[in-house]
C-alpha cells in the first residue's frame, strides 16, 4: 500500500512510539482556568472562534513549539493568533498589552 | 442524504488535500486503509471548513467505520478479530 509519509502533522501520533506518560491528578493554575473561560466566551458567547479553529491553531504550531508547550500554553497561543487573524485584536495592541503586563509582572516580583 | 449504507467496504482516502492552508481531521494511520461502515452517524457541518470560520459549510454525512488493526498497522501482534471503529466524514471515503 502506497502511502504518503510527507502528510502526517506533528500533532497526529497515532501509532507513534511515546515516552511515558504522568498519570498524577493536578490541579490547574488560576491562568488555565482563564484560558478555558476565554474560549468558552469566544465560542458559546460571542461567536467569534471556533473549536475547529482552536484545533488548527494548535495544529499549526511548529513542531518544536507544540512538542514543548503544555495543553493551556498551546490553547492561548492558538486563541491569540485566531483573535490577530480575525482582526479582533491588532498586533501593535498584543504586542503593548504584552510589554505593560510583563513590566507590571516584574515590579511584583521585585516588590 | 447518506452515500454509503451500513456494511458497505470502503476506503480511507489517502490524498493530502490540494490548497493549503488546509485543516485536516483524518488520522494520518488510517489513511489509505479499508473498512466497513459500521453505522451513518448522522449529518454535521465539516470540521474542516468550520476550522476556517467558515459562515455557511455544508453539512456532511458521518459514519462510524470499522477497521481491522491488522489492516493499519504491518507489525500487529494482537488477534485477526481485533477491531477499532473511527468516526470519518463521507469526503474521506471511497467505495471499494
Amino acid at each position: 500500500m502506497e502511502r504518503d509519509f510527507t502528510a502526517r502533522g506533528n500533532h497526529d501520533m497515532g501509532g507513534l512510539t511515546a515516552g511515558e506518560i504522568n498519570k498524577k491528578e493536578h490541579d490547574y493554575a488560576l491562568w488555565e482556568k482563564r484560558v478555558d473561560a476565554i474560549m468558552v466566551l469566544l465560542t458559546n458567547d460571542l461567536k467569534i472562534m471556533t473549536v475547529d479553529q482552536l484545533r488548527k491553531g494548535i495544529e499549526a504550531l511548529p513542531p518544536d513549539a507544540y512538542d514543548k508547550m503544555t495543553y493551556y500554553e498551546r490553547w492561548i497561543s492558538s486563541i491569540t493568533n485566531g483573535l490577530v487573524e480575525a482582526g479582533v485584536i491588532s498586533p501593535e495592541e498584543l504586542r503593548s498589552r504584552m510589554s505593560k503586563m510583563s513590566s507590571e509582572y516584574i515590579q511584583e516580583e521585585e516588590s | 442524504m447518506p452515500q454509503f449504507t451500513v456494511g458497505e467496504k470502503v476506503r480511507v482516502l489517502s490524498q493530502w488535500p490540494p490548497s493549503p492552508p488546509i485543516h485536516c481531521r483524518t488520522p494520518y494511520y488510517i489513511r489509505g486503509c479499508p473498512g466497513v461502515i459500521e453505522r451513518y452517524c448522522g449529518d454535521f457541518a465539516n470540521p474542516e471548513e468550520l476550522a476556517f470560520g467558515r459562515v455557511d459549510p455544508i453539512n456532511l454525512s458521518l459514519y462510524r467505520v470499522r477497521f481491522k488493526q491488522l489492516d493499519l498497522w504491518k507489525s500487529y501482534q494482537g488477534g485477526i478479530s481485533d477491531m477499532i471503529d473511527i468516526e470519518i466524514y463521507e469526503n474521506w471515503l471511497e467505495k471499494i
